[in-house]
């Protein structure tokens, strides 16, 4: 399938998607369909350093974070620029803010995919678990900057307060459900771009082995930065709806643990080997998470994802992808009779 | 006379106290095969590893077709035409065979051209590098479902899709059948007819005898010998050497 038209394919089942939820006349479908979107473009960005490159990301959550807390600075910068700046600049910057959620998504990527650059170029010569170590290292020092920076609430948080409608789309969780269509489509085209091209070939070569990697002219170090500022970019921009999504940012749920334990065990229960992989493993264990969240309850989430993860690591190493690709190997092919 | 294609001067690596090569010295022609013998531990795979850029040399310098090589790192010195197989294959597992051969096709030579190379002509360089090494059949097959020796054609195959000037050929017949060496030594002479230089580390005498212009003697990271084959397997140094007298 050529890029345009699985993006057209992308495009007709989101607005499907959106259309159903939208039929169901309640917004709580909007918000569980968020954060299930919100997992998947999570997933397929750990998945292309983590899968493609074999690198282990644990700071997922801090990429995440970065993007969120981006978009809190910008919101919060919209609210006092009377007392930032003088009375002319604020009158100019007031024609600019409050910055658009979709700039946002752009500037969050921005910032997440230079502190992607920066950590790459110190952890990168790393391997195993002291890169693993590494990056969630980077996580803790990015929350104790966060809860010691007051502009942007600091350790008691910040309220975001998004308009209630915007036109065409109506309530506020249906605009960012959309925007999230929009970041899914970016995300899973961009996988799978790579996996089709030369930097694809040059990933699975890291993966595999990355002496042979050099020995046969891949520039290494030069491919892993792109995953990492690639990966990077992508978690961020996923975080930057996140405070209009929440209404309430603190540390605490920016940096949570469970971004960084879902961004890896849905790929890893999806499939790392491809871009479908993370797809089905966010929608699957998102589905569930939600499920168990109305039914049950929320604190069971992590438990389901940790029973989950063990039971595929043990069954199917290669996450449902792989089963599936195993059990079309083996499958006798129909001869003519 | 011409400048060498390669010219090591006065290499040296240590490893803490261990000094692996002491100020070694080597100088290989274009066109030429050299084998390069020596007991196990006397650094030969670290004077390979210091040639291609795997590992840094403390002192000394690499002169690579009239460029120093030194600050290069590996896949740099790649591109440039320094190729190499490994002791123990190292094949990608998750890529078939004919994957395995397109990864320098794209990386060094589709690169060094600037990227001005059809897709066709890459692919015709695949089957051909399969043919040579005798795994057209099972281009679509898994490293896996290798033999042993077919281990060691495919990762001959692979360093020559990297269009080198120089091989340089590491164990490459370990562990393999009388036949099989002789089908390894056959390859590389092959090779070496189609105009690159190899330099091939073994400890199969025969194969060493059969397949070098050339034979240089490593022994505790020194150069003890360097010269016909003929003379150097008589030298009483590299004869006590090997015997431990």
């Amino acid at each position: 399938m050529r890029t345009p038209v699985f993006i057209l394919v992308q495009a007709v089942v989101g607005l499907a998607v959106y259309l159903l939820f939208d039929n169901f006349g309640n917004d709580y479908w909007f918000f569980a369909g968020y954060t299930v979107l919100q997992y998947i473009v999570l997933a397929t960005a750990w998945n292309i350093l983590g899968g493609y490159c074999g690198y282990v990301n644990f700071g997922s959550a801090g990429f995440f974070a970065l993007g969120a807390y981006t978009s809190v600075f910008f919101y919060n910068m919209g609210q006092s620029l009377d007392e930032l700046f003088s009375e002319s600049t604020a009158a100019l910057l007031g024609h600019i803010f409050p910055i658009p959620v979709p700039i946002l998504i752009l500037f969050g990527g921005v910032v997440a995919g230079l502190v992607g650059l920066g950590t790459g170029y110190l952890t990168l010569r790393l391997r195993g678990v002291f890169f693993a170590i590494a990056t969630l290292a980077l996580a803790v020092v990015l929350e104790t900057l966060v809860v010691n920076w007051q502009f942007v609430g600091g350790s008691r948080g910040a309220y975001v307060i998004p308009p209630n409608s915007v036109p065409v789309f109506g309530p506020y969780i249906q605009y960012l459900f959309a925007l999230m269509i929009v970041l899914v489509i970016v995300a899973l085209t961009c996988a799978r771009l790579i996996e089709r091209s030369r930097l694809g070939y040059g990933f699975a070569t890291i993966r595999d082995d990355e002496l042979a990697a050099e020995a046969c002219g891949v520039p290494t170090l030069r491919l892993k930065l792109i995953a990492t500022v690639l990966s990077g970019a992508l978690m961020g921009m996923a975080g930057a709806p996140f405070p209009f999504y929440i209404g309430y940012v603190e540390p605490g749920s920016a940096f949570n643990l469970s971004y960084a334990v879902n961004s890896i065990a849905m790929p890893m229960i999806g499939g790392t080997s491809n871009w479908i992989g993370p797809l089905v493993g966010a929608i699957l264990l998102g589905t569930l998470q939600q499920l168990a969240t109305v039914t049950i309850s929320s604190v069971l989430n992590l438990l389901i994802v940790g029973l989950l993860l063990i039971g595929f690591v043990i069954v199917a190493p290669n996450g449902i992808v792989g089963l599936v690709q195993d059990w079309t190997a083996k499958k006798p092919k129909r001869t003519k009779p | 006379m011409s400048a060498p294609l390669l010219q090591v001067d006065q290499l040296s690596k240590r490893f803490g106290g261990f000094i692996a090569l002491d100020t070694v010295d080597l100088s290989v022609a274009e066109g030429e095969r050299v084998g390069l013998i020596g007991p196990n531990g006397s650094g030969k795979s670290t004077l390979v590893n210091c040639i291609t850029g795997t590992l840094h040399n403390e002192a000394g310098s690499v002169t690579f077709a009239g460029e120093k090589l030194d600050g290069l790192i590996a896949h740099e010195r790649t591109r440039r035409g320094l190729a190499r197989s490994f002791q123990l294959p190292r094949p990608f597992m998750s890529m078939t065979i004919a994957e395995n051969i397109r990864v320098p096709l794209l990386y060094t030579v589709a690169a060094r051209a600037g990227h001005h190379v059809s897709h066709g002509e890459l692919e015709d360089r695949c089957h051909e590098l399969l043919g040579l090494v005798a795994l057209e059949a099972k281009g679509s097959q898994y490293p896996r479902d290798l033999t042993q020796v077919e281990m060691r054609k495919l990762e001959l195959a692979r360093a020559m899709a990297a269009d080198p000037k120089l091989l340089i050929a590491d164990e490459s017949m370990a562990g393999l059948s009388h036949s099989e060496v002789e089908d390894i030594v056959a390859l590389l002479i092959k090779m070496n007819e189609a105009g690159v230089t190899i330099i091939m580390i073994e400890h199969i005498m025969r194969a060493v005898m059969s397949f070098s212009q050339r034979l240089v003697v490593l022994v505790s990271g020194k150069k003890i010998a360097d010269g016909k084959p003929d003379d150097v397997i008589k030298d009483q140094e590299v004869v006590g050497a090997y015997l431990g007298t």
